[in-house]
């Protein structure tokens, strides 16, 4: 017997061909994100992965485990419990017992034994299981009812080529694995909405590099290094991202110089497009994504993104908390621990210049018009994209 | 690089070094050990002890070690007041004072002081006759800063504290001199406590020191072994004490001349900066430190400001680098005068600054600010 942690994993069933290669992403990703946690053992068996210390003297630290692999996107959901190699019934029942007991001790609840048997060469049935097991734990604890409908407690038995019992069961985000062939460029600030907008996208298997546009002296190493922190937090739920920082100075006083303050958001927010598609060409991005929530501030009208989006012209600009209230936002960004980062107080390029009344309602024809008369704005965009540098978190 | 952030923290010099470094390879003794071994690191720490309380004008056992200024001064507000609680509810300070004295007072209220802040006027000097009413037979303890941490303006501590003696002798006077430990000479004739930092005065950080004059009754606020007369336990910092009396024995013998250079540092840097429109000294000119410079720029973030210079290789401060995670603006500044604190930038020096820099610095600002000013908010 020895302690395990089951993984299952939803929707990657259905993908054909490219299940293997996606399970195995899968799987790297755990080993990878479990390493710092000790020497733990991630292995393939029929429709799970099973988790257990490589050396058997170590002892299973299930909270520690379970919130780092429940985090990873793909994961629906981790149940710690024990596998047994030796599956005849005696010892399935023995077991079962034992984990009733330690988890549960004597307490007056209902309970039901629930089993699934892929192994179909076993020699009973998974009525037969449940019911040859259930009946046993019954008469060794007092106190105790079945309860086939509405049970306290759920015993699952698995029969595969080993056997696993369990009882609890930790949901996980869910969603996809992320997969390589997929990948977006996410704008992102050191704000609150667009780590949201980077995980909500990463959990649908999009596999994410970010682009963060540095302002010095208008934004500090700290700011630059929250977004950082924002990006390494992200990576726990995708395995790994690749953060371009661009000196964005330059443009953004150019913008100053060249435009009328009211709608000077705007402009910094095209050349921030402009940028990014470019840096995600290079990095074969299939789409860019924002944090951009309609109507939450004045460039987020749906006129402002009306006016902005024409910036970028090959590829699709994904705006995933489009039709998200602000709290939910806020919500996510808790659940996922970026909102603490996010709250941190310096401040990013944005919001150093932003007009004391912008304009809510820009027209895309006229801010084309004005654009096309910014001299040098594409030369700059190029200059800066040229000396952008990486990281990778 | 220019380093003009000394009162934030500052290098450790090499005797300070030298003087750890003997204590983590050689004498790594627990003092406390009855072994020779462990006798030989104590006499290092009673030496270290020695020289600062001879630089102050002390005996040895007035002295006890903390990890640093806030936790000296936290020993005093809370030693005290808990030691004298009977005599008396009233306790002053002045609502100037650094974060790690301010917040202590907060917590006295809480736990039922009468708290009082001394009035000061508009560039920060205590308002004496004012102060003078407030002391009674009620006030148990004063805590007033020597060298403030954010505009470098001094206070009276000599007239401030006789003062307080002849209208309530049994009143506790503190004095946190943080700033001017080393800097500063002061009389201890009237105070009863005094807090001081190692890594102001290019010592290592993690250490510091109260004095607490002889007779004085302190409540300790941890408890453990015997070190440091109860007052104090736990195993002394050996390093960082004999770097602090390495430090302090450097920083007393050159007082007097490290004072006349920084003071031509920080001239060269405010004469050099006169030509530029919109510049302010906080604090009181004839009543400052010349080890801090602190300057509002009409019209400019000291953030900004802050990043500018140090594209330039120049380090100096927004407000207290204690307070800055808190992006709490400048509180003295803002308490003085709430439409500078935005845009001030603290520069403080050491004895290792020179003209050369501050000229240096000044050029870069007059080029900086202009440009600076040009891209505002609109």
């Amino acid at each position: 017997m020895k302690d395990v942690l089951l993984v299952k994993y939803g929707e990657i069933a259905m993908r054909g061909k490219n299940r293997l290669m996606i399970e195995n992403n899968l799987i790297k990703t755990i080993a990878k994100n479990l390493k710092p946690l000790g020497d733990y053992l991630t292995t393939r068996e029929q429709g799970r992965f099973v988790i257990e210390c490589r050396n058997d003297k170590d002892i299973f630290d299930y909270d520690r485990v379970i919130d780092v692999v429940a985090n990873i996107l793909g994961v629906t959901a981790v149940c710690p419990g024990i596998r047994l190699e030796d599956c005849s019934i005696e010892n399935i029942r023995k077991m079962a017992l034992k984990h009733f007991k330690e988890n549960f001790g004597e307490k007056n609840l209902t309970f039901k034994v629930e089993t699934k048997r892929s192994n179909k060469k076993y020699p009973m049935t998974s009525w037969q299981i449940s019911s040859d097991v259930g009946g046993y734990i019954l008469n060794a604890v007092d106190g105790i009812k079945v309860d086939v409908h509405n049970p306290d407690v759920t015993i699952m038995v698995e029969i595969r080529n080993y056997s696993y019992i369990y009882s609890k069961i930790i949901k996980g985000f869910g969603g996809l694995p992320i997969e390589a062939s997929a990948k977006a460029t996410l704008l992102m600030s050191g704000g609150i909405d667009s780590p949201v907008a980077g995980f909500l996208s990463a959990k649908r298997g999009i596999e994410i590099d970010a682009v963060y546009f540095n302002s010095p002296p208008y934004t500090s190493d700290r700011a630059k290094q929250k977004v950082i922190d924002l990006a390494k937090r992200l990576s726990v739920f995708t395995g790994g991202i690749r953060l371009y920082i661009v000196p964005f100075t330059e443009i953004q006083l150019h913008i100053y110089d060249c435009v009328p303050p009211e709608k000077m958001t705007v402009f910094l927010k095209r050349a921030m497009l402009k940028c990014a598609e470019k840096i995600a060409l290079k990095n074969g991005s299939l789409a860019l994504i924002t944090g951009d929530s309609v109507g939450q501030v004045a460039s987020q009208t749906l006129q402002a993104i009306n006016a902005i989006d024409s910036a970028c012209s090959q590829l699709p600009v994904l705006r995933p908390l489009c039709a998200m209230d602000k709290q939910d936002i806020v919500d996510w960004a808790r659940k996922i621990k970026t909102y603490d980062i996010s709250i941190r107080p310096y401040e990013d390029c944005c919001t150093v210049f932003v007009a004391k009344h912008p304009e809510t309602k820009p027209k895309r024809a006229i801010i084309e018009k004005i654009e096309a008369q910014i001299p040098n704005l594409e030369e700059l965009i190029d200059k800066a994209v040229n000396i952008t540098e990486f990281i990778d978190v | 690089m220019i380093y003009f952030d000394n009162a934030s923290t500052t290098s450790v010099c090499d005797a300070a070094y030298e003087a750890a470094k003997l204590m983590l390879t050689k004498y790594y003794a627990n003092p406390s050990s009855l072994h020779n071994f462990g006798l030989e690191a104590e006499n290092k720490t009673e030496e270290a002890k020695s020289i600062i309380a001879s630089s102050i004008g002390a005996s040895p056992d007035e002295l006890i070690f903390t990890s640093g200024g806030t936790e000296a001064n936290n020993t005093a507000v809370f030693g005290i007041t808990q030691a004298y609680r009977r005599k008396g509810n009233k306790v002053i300070t002045l609502p100037t004072e650094h974060p790690s004295v301010l917040e202590c007072f907060k917590q006295l209220k809480e736990r039922g002081f009468d708290v009082l802040y001394a009035p000061i006027d508009d560039k920060g000097n205590i308002i004496i006759n004012e102060f003078e009413k407030m002391i009674d037979d009620d006030v148990i303890f004063v805590s007033i800063m020597s060298v403030n941490n954010e505009i470098g303006l001094i206070q009276n501590t000599d007239k401030i504290g006789k003062l307080i003696k002849d209208k309530n002798p049994e009143t506790i006077f503190h004095v946190d001199n943080v700033q001017g430990f080393g800097k500063h000479r002061l009389c201890l004739k009237y105070i009863d406590l005094m807090s001081m930092s190692a890594h102001k005065i290019h010592g290592a950080k993690g250490c510091g020191a109260l004095y607490i004059k002889k007779g004085t009754k302190l409540k300790s606020l941890i408890f453990g072994g015997h070190q440091q007369g109860s007052v104090r336990p736990g195993t002394e910092n050996t390093p960082g004490i004999c770097a602090m009396g390495a430090a302090c024995r450097e920083a007393y013998k050159n007082i007097d001349e490290n004072l006349n250079k920084v003071k031509q540092v920080r001239d060269t840097l405010y004469d050099g900066l006169l030509g530029l429109d919109g510049v302010f000294v906080n604090g009181d000119n004839k009543n400052s430190s010349p080890y801090i410079l602190s300057l509002s720029f009409k019209g400019i973030k000291g953030e900004v400001l802050l990043h500018s210079l140090e594209q330039y290789g120049i380090y100096a401060s927004t407000g207290s680098a204690c307070s800055l995670k808190a992006k709490k603006r400048s509180s003295v500044i803002d308490f003085l005068d709430k439409s500078r604190a935005d845009s001030t930038v603290r520069f403080s020096f050491s004895a290792e600054n020179n003209t050369e820099q501050a000229d240096y610095c000044a050029q870069q600002i007059k080029k900086i600010v202009p440009v600076l000013r040009q891209y505002k908010r609109r």
